[in-house]
């Protein structure tokens, strides 16, 4: 009974996983299977040595990463750790800030994109950048657009770390609050001392959430400007690959290998600590 | 303010500190919404008077214009239909497969089970993106006359169905594989020596039990495959076939000429997931911290 789903999910996710890192080695032109070639590590060199855009595209899904971390994240913990202190209209706190957590990421696109407009937007209107010759292109400009997108990316991670933090909080035992605040600690050492430690599993997923996200944001940045000068990522220069002007087989799977082998840094290990825990269990 | 701090023994005496986060709070989810807010309000002023006075000016006239305008002329109706051709049978199917995974995996304990939920758990962290160039292929290769419009995978509803199952049924088995083992183990058992098949213990004992983990999953995926993006895109290429969400992407540039209708376009695009949400956002919050609780 585990069969079909079994099939499935191994044919469609891992066959095609394994199939990425074989087309890596090789040039094809898609038409008929003996125009594959191999070409050894060929679609690697001029990927690192020769991509423009390579380079780049890496240190985007790196910053991507460290600002999710250093600025939704604690923000989505604090807001948690606020909210969890039975305070009233917790619930409508709640749900303004996990709202964006529901839309699409495209939605969030367009939504943002009427801010950020530089003619009609709302930040460009409010400044009075709107006008000629004082213009501000939150959009275009490769130093502004990174930052731009990072903003409406945070303004989602915020809500959806919010909840992962109370769901956390909420299992923390009351008692340990009390018999700390007893021992006449105040607030923040409460806090740094006794509640932190216990979110250890929490603070597990919410890194390797945080790090996956990075990893495969693209709906955003494609909406955006579909991913042009400033904004590169891994996973768009892999999809322009596909259905870019330039569709080549081989060099787009290179990429998606070295997508894939820094996604594997971070899931095998968490898997491991996973199911080690659950086998104690 | 006087009276408030008056000394009157009050059971929870409002300190300045609550109110101060209040202030903060309300702030904040104030500024949380200030993005939807302006769409809203931008969709609800005509085009003519934004592009006279500004958009950020008081409104002379507000109606609903740009959302019928955005509705009708782009026939979103037609991309909303399609979205339901592929996300009605995605959830159900992506339950009932991963069900069934959950309770092999839960009920027969062999080293196996845990090889086989750690491969769908890590299948669905991977990036969309490691998966596509060889998928987009497969689906080229995979000629299906008569049955899908297109005569392929690719380019069809089928198409994109599979690889939403393939692809959500290792976070649902995970989360329901933990929930079924916290079911008392004697239910099966009991079954057992009373004759069930495995078949009947699945589908009229544990099945029924994981009613509320479903209900969640349910809420989840709706959402997730609603807000799919990134396979439509990829996987069809006929604008006519895409689900509504990818759809907004290819009638924003063809239809939505102004800003007013792009936030139109947009916003009438959110109102299922909002509705799902603000209707059954305890299922929704539950769904995403069960998989996310075990840690």
């Amino acid at each position: 009974m585990a069969g079909v789903p079994t099939i499935l999910h191994v044919a469609l996710v891992w066959v095609t996983a394994l199939a990425s890192i074989a087309l890596a080695f090789t040039t094809w032109d898609g038409i008929g299977f003996d125009s594959i070639k191999w070409v050894g590590l060929d679609n690697f060199t001029q990927l690192l040595t020769d991509n423009p855009q390579f380079w780049p595209a890496v240190e985007h899904n790196a910053i991507w990463f460290v600002v999710l971390i250093l600025i939704p994240t604690p923000l989505g913990l604090f807001l948690a750790v606020q909210l969890d202190k039975k305070i009233r209209f917790s619930r409508v706190y709640q749900t303004a800030f996990f709202l964006p957590v529901v839309l699409s990421m495209a939605v969030i696109g367009f939504v943002w994109q009427l801010v950020y407009n530089p003619d009609t937007g709302l930040i460009n209107s409010l400044i009075g950048a709107n006008e000629p010759g004082h213009y501000i292109d939150w959009i275009g400009d490769p130093d502004l657009n990174l930052w731009a997108v990072l903003v409406a990316a945070s303004w989602r991670h915020t809500g959806y770390m919010m909840i992962l933090y109370l769901a956390g909080l909420k299992g923390v035992d009351p008692s340990l609050r009390e018999a700390s605040s007893l021992d006449g600690a105040n607030e923040w050492q409460t806090f740094k001392n006794v509640i932190f430690p216990t979110l250890r599993p929490t603070n597990t997923i919410v890194l390797v959430v945080t790090i996956i996200e990075a990893l495969r944001a693209f709906d955003l940045v494609f909406v955006f400007n579909k991913g042009a000068q400033g904004t590169e990522l891994l996973s768009i220069l892999v999809t322009n690959n596909i259905i870019g002007e330039s569709s080549r087989i081989g060099y787009g799977s290179a990429i998606a290998v070295v997508l894939l082998a820094i996604s594997l840094i971070v899931i095998i290990p968490y898997l491991i600590a996973t199911f080690r825990k659950e086998r104690q269990a | 303010m006087s009276s408030v701090s008056a000394p009157v023994k009050q059971r929870t005496p409002i300190r300045p500190a609550r109110i101060l986060l209040h202030v903060f709070l309300a702030g904040t989810a104030l500024a949380w919404l200030a993005p939807l807010l302006w769409a809203i309000y931008a969709a609800l002023r005509p085009y003519g008077e934004t592009s006279a006075k500004g958009y950020v000016s008081w409104p002379d006239k507000l109606n609903f214009d740009n959302f019928t305008g955005a509705f009708t002329q782009s026939n979103m109706a037609h991309y909303f239909g399609n979205t339901l051709i592929i996300a009605v049978p995605a959830v159900l199917l992506t339950l009932l497969l991963s069900s069934m995974v959950a309770f092999y995996v839960s009920r027969f304990d062999f080293r196996l089970n845990l090889a086989l939920l750690l491969v769908f758990t890590a299948g669905n962290l991977l990036p969309q993106q490691v998966i596509i160039t060889p998928l987009y292929r497969l689906y080229l290769l995979v000629d299906l006359p008569g049955i899908t419009m297109s005569g392929k995978l690719y380019d069809s509803a089928l198409g994109l169905v599979l690889i939403h199952v393939a692809f959500q049924s290792g976070f649902c088995a995970f989360v329901l594989a933990n929930y079924m083992r916290m079911l008392p183990h004697e239910l099966t058992e009991a079954a057992l020596v009373d004759g069930a098949s495995v078949w009947r213990m699945y589908w009229q004992i544990v099945l029924p039990l994981c009613r509320p983990a479903m209900a969640a999953l349910a809420t989840l995926l709706s959402i997730w495959i609603y807000n799919d993006f990134f396979w439509a895109i990829v996987l069809i290429s006929t604008g006519e076939n895409m689900p509504i969400t990818s759809a907004l992407n290819n009638l924003s540039g063809q239809y939505f000429t102004d800003p007013n209708l792009i936030a139109a376009g947009a916003l009438l695009t959110a109102i299922p997931t909002l509705i799902v949400y603000f209707l059954l956002q305890r299922q929704f919050v539950s769904g995403l911290t069960l998989g996310a609780n075990k840690g």
